[in-house]
């Protein structure tokens, strides 16, 4: 097939993609452009910023940060850890065991998603708070004790916590980390499970040797889909932490919307979207996995 | 014969030892069948329980600012949900930017959806790594740069910044919805809409459009649900206007009023009401098919009969 011949018939494609694709270009692309642009210059406010490119604002940015950094990223790989744990034999029961109830029981699971974000952290905030049920339950059982040595809690509280940042960043993003999982577990064919057992496996070598190489596509989008927004994130550490919990997010947030000190504030927004494209190509090398849909 | 006698002392002496080693197993499989359930009923419960406090508190009656402790049983809140000031403009606001914005991203996302479901193309992998990337990056990434476009063009925040945002983010999630619905129906519809001399446009209309307009509307419900629910992205480039998250957050240091709550409860409700809807609807549609098959079934049979 000729050049000419191939671009006529895909002609009508063109059209029709044209509206979203310049939208996307100019409201996604084109911002990412003025967010490198402005994280090059100096100045203030009153004065103006002016185009110097000075990349040094990126070592001053991450040196002054770097402690919020790492707590991001700890918080972060904690969350999605967390969520993994809890989501994997959520959504294996539900897709093995579910039935005619399973689309009922992933309604469950992404019910949070119809109250506001905002709203479900500070019911956590309403749950963790002081003098709640679950605080003084597990001060009297000595688990804050143990927690706070730790360094998970301190003073005997859970609110304003890593505890609760971790907890609050869990339950936000937990639907992300099931649908997945469930997605590529429900895909699964179980005569391949019924032929290992048939060969003599036990049921955790089956388990091992079958069905998790075969949800490997559901763990990648899983943990991508919950690790990528909790390291940005700023309202749970906000709500639900202190001023010894800040994350990225609230440094980036409070720079831009608070201090007006664009340039080192989109010094660190391209620091964490240049480190999570990083960590995804690395990681989809190691998962062998380059199929994110 | 001599082989066959060889044979099966050997294999029933295998059984046994897969047996005794299978039986005191027995019970635990048990166990770790119901504990794996058991989990799954606490993760359930750990998703619930906010939810469960959200709607609990939208009938307490506080004694101070904050909704945090338990006081009273009141139903004020819920016969005055807007007695807050700022409140209700914030709800309309949402509202309003939530239907636009859907609106739009619906359009656009569904025209992508289906030049890319349809087409062979050159540029057909770069396009859907371009689709893709809104859904991969975190939205204060996306936030700040937006802001930072604004900020350098000198252009006002306000209801406009944040539709355009919301556009943005919400045709990506519109383009995979649609994609999946146009993947699972049957070309040879609309090859036979042509065959009898409907133009495009008609087979468009009366074939394409109703086949892949569950998949419109549930994209559409999502961009909605995206659009009214986000509170990044609206943060940066809202400007002075204060959508129902932000004010939230605005009030979140200050206490935050029970009204919160019981418009949080309404919209929860709301959503739940209109999934079962649906999913009651498809069992219905999917029973009312299987009736319909059955009967054409038995009508062939009686035909054959005869």
């Amino acid at each position: 097939m000729s050049r000419v011949t191939r671009l006529f018939r895909s002609a009508p494609a063109y059209p029709l993609l044209l509206p979203g694709m310049v939208w996307l270009a100019i409201f996604f692309f084109v911002p990412m452009y003025y967010l490198l642009d402005m994280s090059l210059r100096t100045g203030n406010l009153l004065d103006g910023f002016n185009q110097v490119y000075r990349f040094a604002n990126y070592g001053d940015a991450i040196r002054q940060n770097k402690e919020q950094f790492i707590r991001s990223i700890i918080y972060a790989a904690s969350a999605t850890a967390l969520a993994f744990c809890i989501s994997y034999p959520l959504a294996y029961v539900i897709a093995f065991r579910g039935g005619r109830y399973k689309n009922l029981l992933l309604m469950l699971v992404i019910a949070p998603f119809f109250t506001n974000y905002l709203i479900r952290t500070l019911a956590w905030e309403t749950i963790l708070a002081d003098h709640g049920i679950v605080t003084s339950t597990l001060r009297h059982l000595g688990v804050l004790t143990a927690t706070d040595k730790l360094g998970f809690t301190s003073g005997q509280r859970l609110l304003a916590t890593p505890l609760a940042v971790v907890t609050g960043i869990t339950y936000n993003y937990l639907p992300f980390m099931t649908l997945p999982l469930y997605v590529s577990l429900e895909k699964i064919d179980k005569r391949l499970l019924e032929a290992a057992l048939d060969l003599y496996a036990n049921r955790p070598r089956a388990f091992m040797r079958v069905t998790l190489p075969l949800s490997l596509p559901g763990i990648f989008a899983g943990t991508l889909l919950t690790f990528i927004p909790a390291i940005g994130d700023y309202i749970n550490a906000y709500l639900l932490g202190s001023t010894q919990t800040t994350m990225i997010g609230n440094v980036i947030q409070s720079k831009f919307l608070t201090f007006n000190d664009y340039p080192s504030a989109a010094a660190l927004s391209f620091t964490l979207m240049a480190g999570i494209m990083v960590f995804v190509i690395i990681y989809a090398r190691i998962l062998g996995t380059e199929d994110l849909a | 014969m001599a082989a066959g006698t060889e044979v099966t002392p050997a294999t029933g002496a295998q059984q046994e030892t897969a047996q005794s080693r299978k039986a005191p197993s027995r019970f635990w499989a048990k166990v770790r069948y119901q504990l794996l359930n058991v989990f799954a009923g606490l993760a359930f419960l750990y998703l619930l329980v906010p939810i469960a406090v959200v709607i609990l508190f939208s009938f307490n009656d506080p004694p101070g600012r904050f909704n945090f402790t338990w006081h009273k049983f009141s139903t004020a809140a819920w016969q005055h949900p807007f007695a807050t000031p700022g409140i209700q403009d914030a709800v309309v606001l949402s509202l309003k930017i939530a239907f636009l914005s859907t609106i739009i991203a619906t359009i656009l996302g569904t025209l992508m959806a289906l030049a890319l479901a349809r087409y062979s193309f050159r540029g057909r992998s770069v396009t859907n790594f371009v689709i893709f990337l809104p859904m991969a990056t975190p939205e204060i990434v996306m936030g700040s740069s937006l802001l930072t476009l604004f900020i350098s063009i000198s252009f006002n925040r306000g209801l406009t910044t944040i539709l355009i945002a919301h556009i943005m983010f919400n045709i990506s999630y519109v383009v995979v919805t649609v994609k999946a619905r146009i993947y699972g129906f049957d070309r040879r519809m609309e090859e036979a809409a042509m065959d009898l001399y409907a133009n495009e446009f008609t087979t468009f209309r009366k074939i394409t459009l109703p086949l892949i307009m569950p998949g419109v509307l549930a994209a559409a419900m999502l961009a909605f649900a995206l659009s009214i629910d986000d509170f990044v992205i609206t943060q940066f480039n809202a400007g002075p206007d204060i959508t129902f998250p932000l004010f939230i957050y605005g009030a979140a240091r200050t206490g935050v009023p029970v009204q919160v709550n019981v418009i949080g409860s309404m919209i929860f409700l709301i959503a739940i009401g209109l999934m079962a809807v649906n999913i009651l609807y498809q069992n219905y549609r999917g029973k009312r098919d299987a009736i319909a098959i059955s009967g054409a079934v038995r009508k062939a049979q009686l035909a054959e009969a005869t």
